[in-house]
């Protein structure tokens, strides 16, 4: 397939368009208390139990940096191959909500704690590089619940002041399925790092989508628009879509188009207005008096380097080079620090004479079928990694044939049994033994007189009939390859 | 023994020690004379039932190792205490009851203080003359209808008028040392980061600083050894070795540099001012000190850069006070209605217009040729000190450029009021330490204050400056009771 073919374009008459977009991610860090308070960051609790004084703006109380969670996002900025800024500035932004305490949001505007990096991502035409502009910490804000009163708002603080990451891309995406990748990409390197758990689902992980068109091959940027706090893949995806035709089809009238925020309405799948750029708050940001520049040390940092655990690109290229998967493969492996973990085990379980490629196939084909079928995640497998290395070194020895070991892995799947024991216990050895298996083919022979002197006059379809019931009689036991070289030479 | 609330803290604590006197005696004096002193309006809250109660307690079972053991205290209604109300003398915080205690007066009940009340002071802090307060003005003990100067006017009056042994102020741009020097007492703003903040109604966080006010300079140290804490709540707390200030307090300046600034002579300075400022000089040569003529050449910078830097500071402090979570609210048609006529309301006019001002000078556009400007000013001005503190040991200048003025004679000119704090906002920009000590009085027999800075952690030096020149001035406050009938 050639690159120009999966071009990402908007079609028009004559005209076509680039779509330029530049994400926001908003990304919880994980840790258990928050940014500034040591409340809990637990989700799903009761409104307002995991809410402290300084959470809820009480007078006279004070902001205190939560130190690991200034480490979970260096780590997350190493992790994306960005420089560290050893100075950083905590500003206050301020706006006026029911929902924030403060009246104002501590983050970081002018220095934030993480500068410049990149991500890579593998997309089907080959790899592509999206630059980063920066990461910084800063507070979530309560929430506002306006359905559970006609009359009245309520406001829950849980989220007041948990710590967020904000990493910000260059405008280098450039079509929905690259903000797909991207995103996954992300979330794999913060899970790999524990710096934040990716749930969507949960609010883990949400994004400012920033949107413009351009005609293609055109360099310089159109308006954009951005569009806010879309939680999951999918709406970003599809209010990328729309938004980008939006804005094509202004230009084909000749209108302009204005900058603005919009909002994505996910069950009419479209975006509207939310704000102008007239209308844009004056969040008057100044560096936050309650607390001194943060400033971290090389050793610092360094410390925080040398523990950085094996990242998806790393882990890739050695899979390749260690086990020789294909890039494929080795894509699919890492994609996921649970399955990586979950590969790695079965590789190291499988001991020194291990079939990697029979390996590989049991995992993304048998396991991932039966995972995707009861809906859980690989840490939930009901076949641990040890038994799953087991049931391949079993095939791999001959010991069973591939077509037993499904049946074996259906058994294994309640209780997570060792293969081994259900092989012996339901007697589903392989039967490689040649002299038990030539007396089963002399008698499969001598029933079958008609057919093999057929076979010999030529009608060599037969053979199949022959390996068939070898098969039926060995009640599937019989190695299979035995079985060929056996009748080749009786026949 | 009679005249109980006549005596020092120092004699106090002595007596209590001693057993001459019991802390339910001493705390009955103090409220006694505060229940005959209400016309000077120093209290927002009395707590005083709860006061005797702690009083007889200490006595059924004191503890004469603490510092303060028994000593009763009315404190300023800045300073958030548990289960009494704190008000910041304003309407929005007007039903306020924290579940909290501040860093600075757990430490003072720590050391054995009992809470008489608290102390009536400008809305937010936010004033020179005490007259902002939503609980209306304090009467001077001086003179009727003489304003004691702000924020700390509450806590000035209380100790000049002997309510309370001692007390503790906030000084954000002069709220402690301007007070004292127009009611002759002492009061000391310290370092910035010497006392914590938490628990402190903020005004302005990068410049607040709690400190103690006193009948004299020994008191006052011995109040700062008590609440100069470091606290991990405050992350611009400092974690420097603090002196035993009361225990190593000394007359003995002897060698000394102090450096008297031409640029604190300003224009239209009364002569009265001058004047002082010269016995001054004299009484610090007296004590064996060397005087030197030192310049800080962006003094006359240092007012405009504090109304850039502090407004824009409390305008984001005081978001918080939006009637959703606490506090007085007004009924609106919708969230942005209710905001509006909270604050509208809630906020006196002063607090008002530095909010206004500071959302001005914070605002797109205005935000490089304002408040940027002002930090830059602000670096400068610290600068000028740290230049000259590489030739002096401390600084001598007049507390404020004028005595104590009749209440409403500056209410309607803010800029003649902002103007109050011309000698002592240069100390709070740079983080330094400043002491205000009476050092004499003008025609009309109102005191008149010196102001000692010092370098930044350097409490210990200024205090016995403080100390050795108060022996030498021997000042006598002339308060003639006037209030009580």
């Amino acid at each position: 397939m050639s690159k120009k073919n999966l071009e990402y374009l908007i079609n028009r008459k004559d005209n076509q368009y680039e779509v330029v977009i530049g994400l926001e991610v908003h990304a919880q860090v994980l840790s258990k208390s928050k940014l500034f308070s040591a409340s809990a960051t637990k989700f799903g609790a009761e409104p307002n139990t995991q809410v402290s004084l300084v959470d809820a703006a009480f007078p006279g109380m004070l902001p205190v940096i939560n130190e690991f969670c200034v480490k979970q996002a260096i780590k997350t900025g190493i992790g994306l191959n960005a420089k560290i800024n050893k100075r950083s500035v905590f500003d206050r932004k301020n706006y006026f909500y029911a929902d924030l305490p403060q009246g104002y949001q501590i983050s970081q505007f002018k220095d934030p704690i993480v500068g410049e990096g990149k991500v890579i991502l593998d997309m089907p035409n080959g790899q592509k590089e999206i630059g980063i502009e920066r990461l910084h910490l800063e507070q979530d804000a309560g929430k506002s619940i306006h359905d559970l009163d006609p009359q009245n708002t309520f406001v829950d603080l849980n989220r007041s002041g948990v710590a967020l990451m904000e990493i910000v891309s260059k405008p280098d995406l450039r079509s929905p399925d690259e903000v797909s990748a991207y995103i996954k990409k992300l979330r794999s390197i913060m899970r790999y790092l524990g710096t934040c758990d990716g749930n969507m689902q949960e609010g883990s992980l949400r994004a400012d989508v920033n949107v413009s068109v351009r005609a293609k091959g055109s360099k310089e940027f159109g308006t954009r628009c951005e569009i806010k706090n879309v939680n999951s893949i999918k709406f970003m995806q599809m209010a990328i879509e729309y938004e980008a035709n939006r804005q094509v089809d202004l230009i084909e009238e000749g209108k302009s188009i204005d900058q603005e925020t919009r909002l994505f309405d996910t069950k009419k799948n479209e975006t509207r207005s939310m704000r102008s750029k007239e209308d844009a708050h004056d969040y008057r940001y100044f560096p936050d008096p309650d607390l001194l520049p943060l400033e971290v040390s090389d050793e610092f940092i360094n410390e925080l380097k040398n523990n950085i655990p094996e990242l998806p690109d790393d882990k890739k290229k050695r899979f390749i080079d260690e086990f020789k998967l294909s890039s494929y493969e080795a894509t699919i492996l890492v994609s996921d620090i649970d399955t990586a973990k979950y590969f790695e085990e079965v590789v190291a379980k499988m001991g020194k004479n291990k079939d990697m490629k029979l390996a590989v196939n049991w995992i993304t084909g048998e396991l991932f079928a039966v995972l995707n079928n009861k809906n859980l995640e690989i840490s939930q497998s009901p076949v641990s990694a040890k038994n799953l290395a087991i049931l391949v070194n079993l095939i791999k020895n001959g010991t069973i044939s591939g077509k037993i070991a499904k049946t074996v892995f259906e058994l294994m799947l309640d209780g997570d049994k060792d293969p081994q024991k259900i092989v012996e216990e339901k007697g589903l050895k392989q039967q490689s033994d040649p002299k038990t298996l030539e007396a089963l083919i002399d008698k499969i022979i001598n029933d079958n007189r008609e057919k093999a002197i057929e076979y010999k006059q030529g009608k060599e379809k037969l053979f199949g009939f022959f390996v068939g019931q070898a098969m039926k009689a060995s009640g599937g036991k019989a190695n299979p390859q035995l079985i060929n070289e056996i009748l080749k030479k009786k026949l | 023994m009679s005249d109980i609330t006549k005596q020092s803290l120092t004699e106090l604590v002595i007596n209590i020690k001693n057993k001459k006197l019991s802390s339910t005696e001493v705390t009955k004096a103090f409220i006694e004379r505060s229940e005959k002193s209400k016309e000077l309006n120093a209290y927002i809250t009395e707590d005083f039932t709860s006061a005797l109660e702690k009083a007889k307690r200490f006595d059924q079972k004191p503890n004469f190792d603490l510092k303060l053991s028994g000593i009763p205290m009315a404190v300023k209604d800045l300073f958030c205490t548990k289960d009494v109300k704190t008000t910041a003398g304003s309407k929005i915080l007007n039903n306020f009851v924290p579940t909290y205690e501040s860093t600075v007066t757990e430490n003072i009940w720590k050391e054995g203080g009992i809470l008489l009340g608290k102390l009536n002071c400008d809305e937010f802090a936010m004033g020179s003359s005490n007259e902002t307060s939503f609980f209306g003005n304090v009467q001077n003990p001086i003179d009727k209808d003489l304003v004691p100067g702000g924020s700390s006017g509450g806590s000035a009056s209380a100790v000049a008028g002997q309510l309370t042994p001692i007390t503790i102020g906030t000084d954000t741009g002069g709220s402690i040392r301007q007070p004292a020097s127009f009611t002759g007492t002492v009061g000391l703003k310290p370092t910035y980061g010497s006392c914590s903040r938490y628990g402190i109604v903020a005004f302005a966080s990068s410049l607040d600083q709690a400190g103690p006010m006193a009948q004299n300079v020994k008191d006052c140290a011995l109040l700062q050894e008590v609440i100069s804490t470091y606290d991990p709540k405050d992350s611009t707390s400092i974690d420097f070795t603090r002196n035993q200030y009361s225990k190593e307090l000394s007359n003995n300046i002897k060698g000394k540099k102090i450096g008297i600034p031409k640029e604190y002579r300003v224009d239209g300075m009364p002569k009265e001012i001058e004047d002082l400022w010269q016995k001054g000089v004299q009484y610090v040569k007296d004590c064996g000190a060397e005087t030197i003529d030192i310049s800080l050449p962006h003094t006359s910078y240092a007012l405009p850069t504090y109304y850039i830097v502090a407004p824009a500071e409390a305008s984001s402090n005081l978001a918080r006070y939006d009637g959703v979570k606490y506090g007085f609210r007004s009924k609106g048609e919708n969230l942005i209605d209710m905001y509006e006529k909270t604050r509208s309301e809630g906020f006196g006019a002063e607090v008002q217009r530095r909010i206004m001002i500071g959302t001005y000078v914070l605002s797109s556009g205005y935000y490089d040729a304002y408040y940027l400007k002002a930090q830059k000013v602000r670096k400068l001005i610290k600068n000028d000190f740290d230049e000259v503190y590489k030739k002096v040991d401390a600084i001598l200048t007049p507390s404020t450029p004028s005595s104590a003025f009749k209440i409403g004679e500056k209410t309607n000119d803010p800029v003649s009021m902002y103007l109050n704090d011309i000698f002592t906002v240069p100390v709070n920009l740079a983080g330094l330490p400043g002491i205000s000590i009476p050092a004499g009085h003008d025609s009309k027999g109102y005191p008149l204050g010196l102001q000692i800075i010092g370098k930044a952690f350097d409490e210990q030096n200024i205090l016995n400056i403080a100390y050795a020149m108060e022996e030498k001035i021997n000042f006598k406050n002339k308060i003639n009771d006037w209030w009580i009938k």
